[in-house]
């Protein structure tokens, strides 16, 4: 039994002891006081963001080589964290509004799922990556169903459980016939082992398994019918934490698997993703503009960034270190970039739903003169979601379009540059209704504190990285990783 | 000097500071929003007069007032701006025809009224368009490219008539469309290229000059990402169909800002980028695109015979004047390039004009139905009337107004094209050019006829809120009418800077 690293999972464990403590002091908290599990929550988080603090610059494996920290597992774990605290934001206001007195148990949940998501980023064994995924998706699942008098919400929950449940049952099963070539779980000597053992029919199928339920994760088409209608029913924090969490987690996972266990196989599963990511950007965007809820327009809309994300993925086969590591570096900022960006889309809905819970576009007519600065934020979130410059969306975008182009993928690119245009028109539709159309109900709709800071914070993300986007080049994720 | 480094800093950032200032005032302070805009426009004014102050006019083909700092590190691209003598008239053209269109919005303001965001958005645009023009770094060039789009689409969407929806969102997104695939023609360009200090790839565009970017076919396939962004926004027939929607509906300053300046952006990209940058495909494109530029001289001209609305009109014969530049460019001479620099300053500042009178004549008329306004306009408002004429008859042309240069030294280059391209083509696109100069001479006569001469319609004849000319009008309109006389008596003022800029290019393709 080797000894465990206690100071390399100290974030997971205070996220372990927080979400214990929850669920123990709401049974004691009188119904008027329930609004005291978020600050323990907020707590939770931050104390854990602090352990991440300590851990800054370190290498660190432990459990046998299960649980590896480096600068990839720990940018993740920032971004999770960080994640955690506006969905926590999010949440506080939400809860006392519609669902006093089950917030211990909300928090519970959510806290477990972002615990799952922790360990995701550092899991190098696919035992421990399956576990990890498990712990994102299964309280995601009640997390879904939480509006438990709305038969919408029940509808979110069930369908989200049938398909997560059916895609890890093919995903674990890709993982056995993966075990029964390579002889270990280890990612880095299933990576060694494929590398030795050549073309294989049944690894190819093997590695599809594998990606098919990372594809249900992270809502990439055809793996995608569930989002829509879970994010649609699910609470609006729920939603924004399937969209960025539970799709970064996603991702988390399938970069760590791609590059490491199928980093030689890339000519078997990089044109796959290519088309993959082709489909789903297509089909998000287009489908996108067809609609008239703005969390079902968010949800298409993160259907189509999953298709971006997944580009870069798409232009690797066959391709030399280098572009690997561009087309990882790519992706990963996406991720980065995205999860700020949508995040703060979802709490200016949160903040308009307060007053309009039907969630629809047309409730931000005139949104600008309601609330100038909600609008102001929502235009800059919409903006930088379809790439203008000089908002966070585009430089991300820039790097996945430079990795299309160094790789000699064009294009692969151009369909892209097709998407971002029709994404644009949705987007700015939604602008449109916010400036262009007299609101109905000129009465301010009053943003609580924490909504504002959430909003800020994102919005803060968004213009800073925009202007200096330099700043995510001080990780350097991508090369410990793939240490091609 | 400090001065010599930031002063085009100071031009290109002080609207983007006031309309910072703009956006933090308070609700209902409409003095202090116009006070604020019309300060950090003039602040731009002045940095540019400065500038030209300070400019070199010995070494105009050098890049001057340069600064040069890191800004994104890991992929090269700097925070590298400068002017030459084909950068700076256009800069000029920018700070003043914006401190203009900022002065003539202080009494006249288009509906809904909100001049909080009307100020903020004209400032904004104006960082992104003289950003443009200074900018020598491709991605600092494409960051102040795009960041026109959203107040000029705000401002045709708010501020518009009629479907200013459709023809804001029209701009938009075929803007939108043709510059992304520049932007995948730049990092083309990017991956191909190797910085000679530092042996890294680069987004200098002065460096990028001077490379090869790999085979012939993907030098065109980046040469086709270049021609989308730029012709789109030039526009080229057959990329137009977005100008006379966003002019016919745009406010009388997001027109004259359009028009003045939005669409130099298209052929400066031209003469910046695509020429120097790839000068064999350029080679090989130019009959093409004189080609086009002949079909939209002419489908301009015929187009603004048929036009009822004044505003569509000018918008039209914006199209038909684009095509006489990038005529010019296409011949790849000196003599061309000379004439394109020129006659974008010149169009940008008759066009602005005459955008601006059909604004000023639709607040009188609230109408733009050219024969609902005429006859007669000369005998109620003779001021304005004679002010138009003025206006249409440089924009048609005449020698010893500003019109005329631009138009006949690019005929003249079209009769001797560059080494490798054919003589008798473009002869034949000088002929074709000369029958389309007739052309927008008849349609501009005709206009004045029809607008001008003859008795006043009954229903204007004693209309009290048609009032001629007033101070704010003069105001912003008398340094353009100065300009367009100066510039068509002594067109060396514009010649005379830009001459080295445009011999250093031509070098390429002699």
């Amino acid at each position: 039994m080797p000894a465990i690293d206690y100071h390399a999972v100290a974030p997971e464990l205070i996220l372990s002891g927080a979400l214990i403590a929850v669920l123990c002091v709401d049974l004691f908290l009188p119904e008027k006081r329930k609004a005291w599990n978020s600050t323990l929550t907020a707590l939770g988080v931050l104390g854990a963001l602090g352990a991440l603090f300590t851990l800054v610059g370190e290498r660190r494996t432990t459990f046998g080589g299960m649980f590896v920290l480096d600068s990839f597992s720990l940018l993740f774990k920032f971004l999770f964290l960080a994640v955690a605290v506006v969905v926590v934001l999010m949440s506080a206001d939400y809860l006392n509004d519609s669902l006093r007195s089950s917030q211990g148990e909300f928090y519970f949940l959510l806290l477990s799922s972002f615990l799952g998501a922790m360990l995701m980023a550092s899991a190098r064994d696919l035992l421990m990556l399956f576990v990890a995924l498990e712990m994102v998706s299964v309280p995601a699942f009640l997390l879904a169903g939480f509006r438990k008098t709305d038969p919408r919400s029940t509808e979110a929950a069930l369908k989200f459980f049938l398909i997560g449940v059916l895609s890890s049952a093919v995903m674990l099963f890709g993982m056995s016939l993966i075990y029964g070539v390579a002889q270990s779980t280890n990612l880095a000597e299933i990576g060694a082992a494929l590398k030795a053992r050549g073309d294989d029919p049944l690894v190819t199928a093997s590695i599809m398994l594998i990606l098919a339920g990372f594809g249900f994760k992270v809502s990439a088409v055809p793996f995608h019918f569930w989002a829509p209608d879970t994010y649609e029913g699910a609470p609006v924090p729920v939603a924004a934490f399937l969209s960025v969490a539970s799709k970064a987690a996603g991702f988390a996972g399938l970069l760590q698997v791609a590059f490491l266990a199928f980093g030689g196989q890339t000519t078997a599963w990089g044109p796959g993703l290519a088309i993959l990511s082709v489909a789903t950007m297509t089909i998000g965007n287009v489908v996108a503009l067809t609609q008239t809820n703005i969390v079902r327009l968010l949800a298409y809309s993160s259907i189509a960034h999953a298709g971006y994300m997944l580009m870069p993925l798409g232009v690797v086969a066959g391709q030399g270190a280098a572009i690997q590591r561009q087309a990882f570096a790519a992706s990963l900022t996406y991720i980065l970039v995205y999860s700020f960006m949508n995040l703060g889309a979802f709490a200016v809905v949160v903040a308009v739903g307060r007053k309009r819970p039907w969630n629809l576009i047309s409730d931000y007519e005139g949104l600008s003169e309601r609330e100038p600065g909600l609008a102001l934020a929502m235009l800059f979130f919409l903006l930088s979601l379809a790439g203008i410059p000089p908002l966070a969306g585009f430089w991300a975008k820039f790097l996945v379009f430079g990795a299309a182009i160094d790789s000699g993928t064009a294009w692969l690119a151009a369909v892209m540059v097709l998407n971002s245009v029709v994404g644009l028109y949705y987007y700015l539709s939604v602008g449109a209704k916010m400036y262009l159309r007299p609101a109905e109900d000129p009465s301010p709709i009053g943003v609580p504190v924490p909504l504002v800071v959430a909003i800020a914070v994102a919005l803060i993300v968004v213009v800073a990285v925009g202007v200096f986007p330099d700043f995510f080049n001080h990780f350097a994720p991508g090369a410990t990783l793939i240490a091609l | 000097m400090m001065l010599d480094e930031w002063v085009l800093t100071v031009a290109v950032f002080a609207p983007l500071a006031g309309a910072g200032v703009i956006a933090a005032l308070p609700k209902g302070r409409e003095a202090a929003v116009k006070m604020s805009a019309l300060v950090a426009s003039g602040v731009a004014l002045v940095a540019g007069v400065i500038a030209l102050a300070r400019f070199d006019f010995g070494s105009t083909g050098e890049m001057q007032l340069g600064i040069d700092k890191g800004w994104i590190d890991s992929i090269g691209a700097r925070y590298h701006m400068g002017v030459d003598g084909i950068a700076l008239p256009l800069l000029l053209l920018t700070v003043l025809l914006t401190f203009l269109c900022v002065l003539y919005s202080q009494r006249i303001m288009p509906k809904p009224h909100k001049p909080k965001g009307f100020f903020a958005l004209i400032l904004l645009l104006e960082t992104g368009m003289a950003g443009t023009f200074t900018a020598l770094d491709l991605v600092l060039f494409f960051v102040f490219w795009e960041l026109v789009l959203v107040p000029m689409y705000f401002l045709i969407a708010v501020w518009g008539s009629e479907r200013k929806e459709y023809s804001a969102i029209k701009f938009f997104l075929y803007t939108l469309f043709g510059s992304v695939f520049m932007l995948l023609g730049f990092l083309a360009m990017y991956f191909r290229s190797v910085d000679p200090a530092t042996g890294k790839h680069t987004f200098d565009m002065l460096v990028l000059q001077h490379q090869a970017f790999g085979s012939p076919a993907f030098e065109h396939m980046i040469f086709l990402g270049l021609f989308l962004g730029f012709a789109i926004k030039v526009p080229m027939w057959p990329f137009h169909t977005w100008l006379p929607d966003a002019h016919g509906d745009a406010p009388t300053v997001g027109s004259v800002l359009l028009a003045g300046i939005l669409l130099k952006m298209g052929t400066y990209g031209f003469i910046r980028i695509a020429l120097p940058m790839l000068p064999e495909r350029a080679v090989e494109w130019a009959p093409y695109i004189g080609a086009l530029a002949v079909i939209s001289i002419l489908y301009g001209a015929l187009n603004c015979l048929a036009q009822k609305d004044i505003k569509r009109l000018i918008a039209f014969s914006s199209v038909g004047h684009m095509g006489f530049v990038m005529l010019g460019i296409a011949t790849l001479t000196d003599v061309g390039i000379n004439a394109a620099v020129f006659g974008m300053v010149a169009h940008g500042i008759i066009t602005g004009m005459l955008f601006f009178l059909a604004g000023s004549v639709y607040e009188r008329y609230h109408t733009r139905v050219i024969d609902d306004i005429g006859p007669g306009m000369l005998l109620k408002l003779p001021r304005m009337g004679a002010i138009l004429a003025f206006s249409a008859i440089a924009s048609l042309g005449l020698p010893g107004l500003a019109g005329f240069w631009g138009e006949v030294l690019a005929l003249l280059a079209a009769f001797n094209p560059a080494r490798g391209l054919s003589s008798p083509l473009f002869r034949a696109y000088a002929v074709l050019g000369g029958v389309g100069t007739i052309l927008t001479a008849g349609y501009f006569l005709w206009l004045l006829q029809r607008l001008n001469l003859g008795q006043v319609r009954e229903r204007w004849a004693n209309d009290p809120h048609i009032d001629d000319v007033r101070p704010v009008e003069v105001a912003a309109w008398s340094p353009l009418l100065v300009g367009i006389l100066a510039l068509g008596v002594y067109p060396r003022a514009v010649l005379e800077m830009t001459g080295g800029a445009v011999s250093k290019l031509a070098g390429f393709f002699s």
